[in-house]
């Protein structure tokens, strides 16, 4: 098998779409790939360093309320936390509408899929105060602007996020041996992040690596934080003094810097298991649970002899005629099905700016929740699960039966003929008793919803 | 490495190869049952509930210099346990259980976690069961999960995760159900039948749409399938709306009831608005009649099957022994683990107490907790399904020292 528009639409894309054409060839794909970023730019997502000021604001108004404890003024400032974590949560659902937006309009879906893929393996949940409505800050910073270049420079990107420093409690970590720690007591290093890299982002959990490489690494890591400016910084009276031994290499020699930590990161980037771990993971999302082992051996070759570099490893996959095998074997995810359903009904900016908290909030968060995906919740640093029946279950599949039938009459009014819409979603894929059911529904809204919960549509 | 999850039971039937026609949720099999016909329902208390106020130590002298507005005791309308303990009012429709001994407490209880006190921490160390010998966020998989992966027999049904709250408790590689009673499920008999006609060559899906037919209809069976108003989507609307409002702790502990009459042996869900920070006094009265509703509904809905079951209400920390500027309390340790059920042995009060005096406290603010949680939860396994000791210790809560902690079952 080789590339056709249809399948590069639906497994390599956010779907097919009545007036977007379907992507012409790899080449064309992977071109618009490097082109500039026109999702980002017509529905636009905040930066971390955009709410900087509400981060800041929230801690000084904790502090008055401290300092002023039973007054009036404690009073007003939990008012004004109140309304400023409020504002966050209504941030945070104008970010997924325009996600959901971007997926339904691009022309490049490639892109966007990237993002939700790349995002997952660099998996950052937001655990306190605003921080949990604001994971869209991090992937738009860290993620997005880093889908194509090496991998080095996405991970470099994603660790040092400071979403992610304060995720994975790597800004309380302090060397034992850094000045710091020869002051303050109780202070000491914690090893999450560290661990987390090793055993998720790069080598892998069954990679060759020991507890002792896991706590040298925190080592060298100790120093990197956030203080609560726009970036993470490096902070020498925390960090451990070299040198440090890392998977047999030696690191830091001299005063301690972060550069000691980015030569480690981009070793780790070129790391053979980090090659297999990473082909394994982009195959097993995009094309199979149990992908072609050919498939995964072509994909980390490339990525090692182009230096990791990203652009090459998906056209390594994408070039290769597993990555095109029928039939589809991938059940889209709940965000992934929202969008190629949106896509599908063709929705409009102004469909999309429509949508208010009400409806954000029973059409969207709390099916995507019932479906098993509640919006950037995963439970832990391993992001999402990618099996078909980690997904259909019965709750889950009735969560997303009953969305089909139900919310797309709310976001488009004027829903299409079930008969041209087994067609324009689903291209030649629609089983004979899917034609049948569409043609058969007792009205529109149903006919819809048999259809976007078909198998057929289903999967990829 | 896949994660493992409480939804695994499909996967790995795909993924060995394996024909799904061989899975249990689509063609029954026979398997050996679950060595029991006890019934066990977990209940995690999310947000941390101060069990100083919902099991109060009115007997020790030092607790009213502590509670200012928090009234307790006589004062509080609390009824008197044991005549050192006084339990809070939100908790008096469970006052007949305590009488015939199917109401119990552990108190000065808490999982190892210390010092942090993060909510998510907290709830994960909980669920996760395995202490702090393995780094949190480490932890993938909960102790209930654990627990049936040592048990033979064990089916789709035989435990049940209820609600919408992610359950790491029931997170592993047993097969482990799930559904949430506000997942509405309305189909016309016409979309029902051309749904089946679509997955009929899709055993994925066509045998998770006769389950979520069957587990829609159980809990409401009139309501389930409309033949007459046909794809009524306004109607539907309204319903999801609806569904994000109240009320859903008793569709919750009636689904429960409900699968436990039937093959399920194990039950788990949430009940969240612990979190009382400011306010308490309303908060918390609030949060205890709904954990006192969802226990007198599982006694009226079990009928017979009551005295087969237990139910362990445990909360991931305690709070501030003293009451914080804003009539509320903080994040604090030592808590306490509410425990109800015909197969019981309650109306007593658990636990050592550490005293609330001078030096007694942990840090200078939080109960000093004498027992882990995880202890009473091991006991309650122990004597409801005969799980080895050893197995507890290693496998389910690993490095837990069951010790003396006292038999809770009759």
């Amino acid at each position: 098998m080789t590339f056709d528009p249809q399948t590069a639409a639906i497994r390599f894309g956010t779907g097919l779409s009545p007036r977007i054409d379907p992507p012409t060839s790899v080449d064309q794909m992977l071109d618009t790939l490097r082109r500039p970023d026109d999702m980002a730019r017509k529905f636009p997502v905040d930066r971390f360093a955009d709410i900087q000021f509400t981060i800041d604001e929230i801690r000084r108004l904790n502090r008055t309320r401290r300092e002023n404890k039973d007054s009036p003024i404690a009073k007003e400032a939990k008012q004004r936390i109140r309304l400023l974590k409020k504002s966050a949560r209504r941030w945070q659902a104008s970010w997924l509408n325009a996600a959901l937006s971007r997926g339904a309009m691009t022309q490049d879906g490639f892109r966007e899929r990237l993002v939700q893929f790349w995002g997952d393996h660099f998996t950052v949940v937001g655990k306190v105060s605003i921080l949990r409505y604001t994971v869209s800050t991090y992937v738009e910073d860290a993620i997005r602007p880093h889908l194509s270049g090496t991998f080095a420079d996405l991970l470099k990107a994603a660790v040092f996020h400071p979403m992610m420093l304060i995720y994975l409690d790597q800004v309380n970590s302090v060397g034992p041996n850094s000045r710091r720690a020869a002051r303050r007591k109780g202070t000491g290093l914690n090893e999450n992040l560290a661990r987390e890299v090793l055993e998720l982002h790069t080598l892998g959990v069954g990679a060759n690596y020991t507890q002792s490489d896991v706590r040298s690494f925190a080592k060298l890591l100790a120093g990197v934080t956030y203080r609560g400016n726009e970036s993470h910084e490096f902070a020498g009276f925390s960090a451990e003094p070299g040198p440090i031994k890392i998977l047999g290499k030696s690191y830091r020699r001299g005063v301690a810097q972060l550069r000691d930590v980015e030569q480690f990161l981009e070793d780790l980037a070129l790391h053979p298991d980090t090659a297999k771990h990473l082909a394994r993971k982009l195959a097993v999302h995009f094309v199979s649970d149990a992908p072609d082992q050919g498939l995964v051996n072509a994909i980390a070759k490339t990525y090692l002899a182009s230096g990791g570099d990203l652009t090459a490893t998906y056209r390594a996959m994408l070039n290769h005629p597993a990555a095109w095998a029928m039939p589809d074997q991938k059940v889209k995810q709940p965000f992934d099905f929202i969008v190629s359903s949106l896509r599908a009904l063709d929705v409009t900016p102004a469909d999309m700016k429509r949508l208010n908290w009400k409806v954000m909030r029973a059409g969207i968060y709390a099916p995507l929740a019932l479906m098993g995906q509640k919006w950037q919740s995963p439970t832990g640093p391993d992001g999402w699960p990618e099996a078909a029946g980690d997904w259909i279950t019965p709750q889950a599949l009735a969560a997303r039966i009953q969305w089909a039938m139900t919310v797309p009459a709310i976001v488009k009014p004027d829903l299409p003929d079930p008969r041209k819409l087994v067609q324009t979603a689903l291209a030649g894929r629609a089983s004979g008793a899917l034609a049948f059911a569409a043609k058969g529904a007792e009205n529109r809204a149903e006919g819809v919803g048999i259809i976007l919960a078909a198998p057929e549509f289903q999967r990829r | 490495m896949e994660r493992a999850s409480r939804r695994k039971f499909l996967m790995r039937a795909g993924l060995a190869g394996c024909s799904l026609a061989a899975s249990p949720l689509i063609t029954p099999m026979s398997f050996a049952s679950i060595p029991s016909d006890n019934r066990l329902v977990v209940i995690i208390l999310r947000g941390a509930m101060d069990g100083l106020d919902v099991v109060q130590p009115y007997g020790d002298r030092a607790f009213s210099s502590l509670r200012k507005s928090l009234k307790f005791g006589d004062a509080g309308g609390a009824f008197d346990l044991d005549g050192y303990f006084s339990m809070h009012k939100g908790l008096a429709s469970l006052i007949p259980l305590w009488r015939k001994g199917q109401l119990g407490f552990a108190h000065a209880v808490s999982t190892p976690y210390r010092n942090k006190r993060s909510h998510f921490d907290g709830q994960d160390l909980l669920e996760a069961g395995t202490g702090m010998n393995a780094p949190i966020g480490a932890q993938r998989d909960g102790w209930l999960n654990r627990m049936l992966q040592t048990m033979t027999g064990v089916e789709a049904q035989t435990a049940f995760a209820i609600g919408q709250e992610e359950m790491l408790i029931t997170t592993g590689a047993a097969p482990v159900s799930n559904w949430s009673p506000d997942t509405h499920l309305n189909l016309t008999l016409q979309a029902r039948r051309m749904l089946e006609l679509v997955y009929h060559d899709d055993p994925l899906f066509g045998g998770s749409l006769d389950e979520a037919i069957m587990l829609a209809q159980a809990l409401n069976p009139a309501a389930m399938l409309d033949d007459g108003e046909t794809g009524d989507s306004k109607m539907m609307q309204t319903q999801m709306i609806a569904s994000l409002k109240g009320g859903g702790h008793k569709r919750v502990a009636e689904f429960a009831a409900n699968r436990l009459r039937a093959e399920t042996r194990v039950a788990t869900f949430s009940i969240n608005g612990w979190d009382t920070h400011g306010g308490q006094r309303r908060a918390l009265t609030r949060a205890l009649g709904q954990l006192a509703d969802t226990i007198l509904i599982l006694e009226r809905d079990l009928g017979d099957i009551w005295g087969k079951t237990t139910v362990l209400a445990m909360t991931e920390f305690g709070r501030t022994v003293r009451e914080n500027g804003t009539q509320g309390t903080d994040h604090g340790t030592g808590g306490a683990m509410v425990m109800a059920g015909g197969a019981l042995k309650g109306g007593q009060v658990y636990g050592k107490w550490p005293g609330l005096g001078e030096g007694d406290l942990f840090q200078d603010r939080d109960l000093m907790p004498t027992g882990d949680v995880r202890a009473y939860a091991a006991r309650a396994m122990q004597g409801l399904f005969g799980v080895d000791k050893s197995v507890l210790e290693q496998t389910v809560f690993p490095n837990l020292e069951i010790g003396t902690t006292p038999e809770i079952i009759l």
